[in-house]
């Protein structure tokens, strides 16, 4: 059998009256398709990541950006093994992910009613993490100006940033509105996301995260090393779009 | 009002393992088959390339490959006296969506169930006699032999080319195999992989204390094959992005690489994707489907009659389908009688973490299904006189990967942050691993499936509705497996362990697996049984559950995709070689 008698035949059905097509089409990013006589392929229609780029904030506000940079610089601090949370990137990573798809709660079950559950029922609030930073950093910012004399968290020293941070993990300061210790979970877990991502997320700068523990990235081949026991792995780690110095040479 | 497509002989709901496997089978016997699917259809090269198939904010956290549960998802509580609330976002258990399904994102784990398990409650009331068993457990045997199944878990491993080592054949014990194992007719496709290194201090320290280890059987292949399709499999690079990853290599077994090259050649098959079967269409009488109805993305609905309907959705979503499709006596668990949406099980899994002193484990170096294990403490195969539970599990050293937004281990009592957490995340990664039980999830009475009172999908159709808690039977056990367990570790010398036994209420917040069974249990009675020995309906003659995890009438201490797999091929060859020649109930 030549792949030329097995070539792929997609229709694309005419499924729909052009009526029908002018107010759905726009909305429906997948359209149904019928496959036979062979695998199908056609030009163009994986989906690779998009790079996060340097450059303005697209969900925060300066204000926000600000308390956000100092806090993650704070659960993940610069010390002499490598760069803390804001130089690593995970801020803008923040940033980038509550601007798209996961900001949005997109592909959640999102219908109500919403209830109140038992804690083995999961996270059952309707506000999307978007809006759960908005609240959070809002009431944060209000909390901060009220015990600190008019400042921002930005502007605290070291010690009292990570009593302010501390205060809201155990839920001994609250929030006017706001669930601080969830918040403070909800900051915790993205900067960890962000520190350890790939760096095509905009986090994990020069993957300070994997260079921090010996993770190798996205090597995707150790079969040299599978039965060398006890040695560490000799090669630097290696993102989606390659590291920085093979274009600096 | 749904438009009407020309009539197929065989029309399959989901193209994943046995969707696939049924339709290969079905059209090579020359019948014309379509397969609807109500996710993207997916492609190795398209669609989970090496240049990023390994990207685990996307696959890992974000969970790309999987069912969105805007499209469906279930309610959930632990007790029927509980309001179930809807699973907003997939945790416990992650639902594979599109072509290939759960067989594109599973590890590749591919065990047999043993042969004490397929007649569970006549061995354990001989053994142990009928007062061993808790009142409300519901466990049943299989209305299958092993000695019945096992050509077709043979089939089913040689479609994949599993890597492993026998440790029966046709009865004799082979050195380095599972020495628990039901009989084998051969030896694995291919050999085993190889091991890292904390599989290998794992086996060395469970030898000494009398165990015996041996490699997981792994269809993450060892060395190219090609299987009996003509198939072509490359050598797996243990990149350590298996489970909720596509495989860019062509190393891990799943529909895209074992059946959907082979399959599409037939011009007697078709697969219609991002199309979702909204129910089974029956005749007046109610004992015969006329085919199903689906609706298109943009909404259009379309009834395409056939002769046979194949249920190989995920097992959840074969016992939502024959829910809302009026197939079968829904269950009542105050009644004890009906028979769709009983014995829902899951799995009892349980851990022992490591940090090990001055090693080098390298443990992102990872397959989904390599590691040494033992099976010494599984189903029956130790006396469990005086244990006061019933059933067991595997256990060993198998992590799969150390992915670091989910694996950054840190010593117990370490803060969540800051300089010290920073420090010990640093200090711990290349010295740690986790050992895994991997237990069985007996049925109950107060375990069950069925329609949501509230909550709708998209389409407005109710909600499936899980009412499910690990009972003590499990709890106990879990326990005693994780004491075993911690014993080997012991030995390892340590500097710090963990071990973490299964704890009750079950909560829809902790991955555990993605191992959801019963529901449309296989039986030999059909006041117990939605399918007979066939995976046919005992009430629609011409609609077939072929092997998804929903027809285990329990679960047990094992993966359950090489049953699946098996129970596939089994229903095939019943289709073809029976209902074919006279269309009726085959029992």
């Amino acid at each position: 059998m030549t792949d030329a008698l097995f070539q792929a035949r997609i229709s694309r059905r005419a499924l729909l009256s052009s009526t029908a097509v002018g107010l759905l089409a726009s909305t429906t990013a997948a359209r149904a398709l019928t496959v036979n006589q062979g695998l199908p392929w056609s030009p163009g229609t994986a989906r690779p990541p998009v790079p996060v780029r340097p450059g303005p904030w697209m969900f925060f506000t300066a204000d926000e950006a600000s308390l956000v940079e100092a806090a993650v610089d704070r659960l993940i601090p610069r010390d002499d093994r490598g760069p803390g949370g804001k130089d690593a990137g995970c801020a803008v990573f923040i940033d980038r992910q509550l601007a798209g798809p996961y900001g949005r709660s997109d592909g959640l079950y999102m219908r109500p009613p919403f209830m109140p559950g038992a804690a083995t029922q999961g996270y059952q609030m309707p506000d999307t993490p978007a809006a759960r930073y908005r609240a959070g950093l809002k009431a944060l910012a209000e909390h901060i100006k009220g015990a600190f004399g008019g400042r921002s968290f930005a502007q605290l020293s070291p010690q009292d940033q990570d009593k302010v941070l501390a205060g809201l993990e155990s839920g001994s300061i609250a929030l006017a509105g706001v669930d601080g210790a969830q918040f403070f979970g909800l900051l915790l877990q993205n900067t960890q996301e962000g520190f350890f991502a790939d760096p095509i997320y905009g986090g994990n700068r020069d993957m300070a995260g994997w260079k921090l523990i010996g993770f190798p990235g996205t090597r995707y081949d150790y079969r040299d090393w599978v039965e060398r026991h006890n040695q560490p792995y000799p090669l630097p780690p290696v993102g989606i779009m390659g590291r920085s110095d093979w274009g600096m040479k | 009002m749904a438009r009407k497509l020309p009539a197929k002989d065989v029309v399959i709901i989901g193209l994943g393992w046995t969707g696939s496997i049924l339709g290969y089978e079905l059209a090579k016997a020359g019948l014309d088959v379509v397969a609807i699917e109500r996710g993207p259809w997916r492609d190795t090269a398209t669609d989970f390339p090496p240049a990023y198939a390994q990207d685990e904010l996307r696959y890992g956290i974000r969970l790309d490959l999987f069912l969105r549960p805007d499209q469906e998802t279930l309610t959930f509580r632990n007790k029927a006296n509980e309001t179930a609330l809807p699973i907003r976002n997939f945790v416990s258990f992650l639902p594979g969506n599109g072509v290939g399904g759960a067989g594109i994102h599973w590890n590749g784990q591919t065990w047999r169930f043993l042969p004490t398990d397929f007649r569970l409650r006549s061995h354990l009331e001989e053994r142990y006699g009928k007062s061993m068993l808790p009142a409300d457990m519901t466990i049943q045997d299989w209305p299958l032999s092993y000695d019945e199944i096992e050509p077709y878990y043979d089939r089913f491993e040689k479609l994949c080319g599993t890597s492993g080592k026998a440790g029966n054949i046709r009865g004799t014990k082979q050195p380095g195999g599972n020495p628990f194992e039901g009989w084998r007719s051969s030896e694995y496709p291919t050999p085993p992989l190889k091991q890292g290194y904390g599989a290998t201090l794992f086996a060395e320290a469970a030898r000494k204390l009398g165990h015996s280890p041996f490699p997981q059987p792994a269809s993450n292949l060892s060395e190219a094959y090609v299987n009996p399709l003509g198939i072509k499999l490359g050598q797996c690079t243990y990149c350590g992005f298996c489970e909720r990853f596509g495989c860019g290599n062509y190393s891990k077994s799943s529909p895209q690489t074992c059946v959907l090259p082979a399959l599409l050649r037939f011009p007697n098959f078709t697969a219609q994707t991002e199309s979702e079967v909204v129910k089974i269409n029956l005749d007046g009488t109610g004992k015969r489907a006329t085919g199903v109805t689906y609706v298109d993305t943009s909404g259009e609905e379309w009834e395409q009659p056939a002769n046979i309907v194949l249920v190989c959705a995920f097992a959840l979503f074969n016992v939502r389908m024959l829910l809302l499709s009026g197939i079968g006596k829904p269950y009542d668990p105050q009644t004890g009688q009906g028979v769709v949406g009983r014995n829902y099980a899951y799995q009892t899994t349980s851990s022992v973490s490591l940090i090990l002193k001055d090693k080098v484990l390298n443990p992102f170096i990872a397959t989904g299904a390599h590691g040494m294990m033992i099976d010494d403490y599984n189903g029956d195969n130790f006396d469990h006189g005086g244990l006061g539970f019933v059933g067991g599990g595997y256990m060993g050293a198998g992590q799969t990967n150390a992915r670091p937004i989910l694996t950054h281990p840190v010593p117990a009592g370490t803060p969540k942050w800051g300089a010290q957490w920073k420090k010990a995340v640093a200090e711990t990664y290349q010295r740690a691993f986790s050992l895994a039980t991997h237990g069985n999830s007996y049925s109950y009475r107060d375990c069950w499936l069925d329609l949501d009172p509230t909550y709708k999908d998209r389409l407005g159709r109710p909600l499936m509705r899980m009412t499910f808690d690990f009972h003590d039977n499990e709890l106990k056990m879990s326990a005693f497996l994780t004491d075993r367990l911690a014993e080997i570790a012991r030995a390892l010398d340590p500097a710090e362990l963990t071990a973490s036994p299964r704890k009750g209420p079950y909560t829809v917040t902790d991955y555990q697996t993605t191992h959801n069974t019963g529901g449309t249990v296989m039986g030999a009675d059909p006041a117990t049984s939605v399918l007979n020995r066939y995976c046919q309906s005992w009430d629609v003659h011409n609609v077939f559950v072929p092997g998804g995890a929903s027809v285990f009438p329990q679960n047990h201490g094992y993966n359950p995709t090489d049953t699946v797999g098996a129970l596939a091929y089994w229903t095939a060859d019943a289709i073809r070689d029976r209902y074919l020649k006279n269309p009726g109930p085959l029992v």
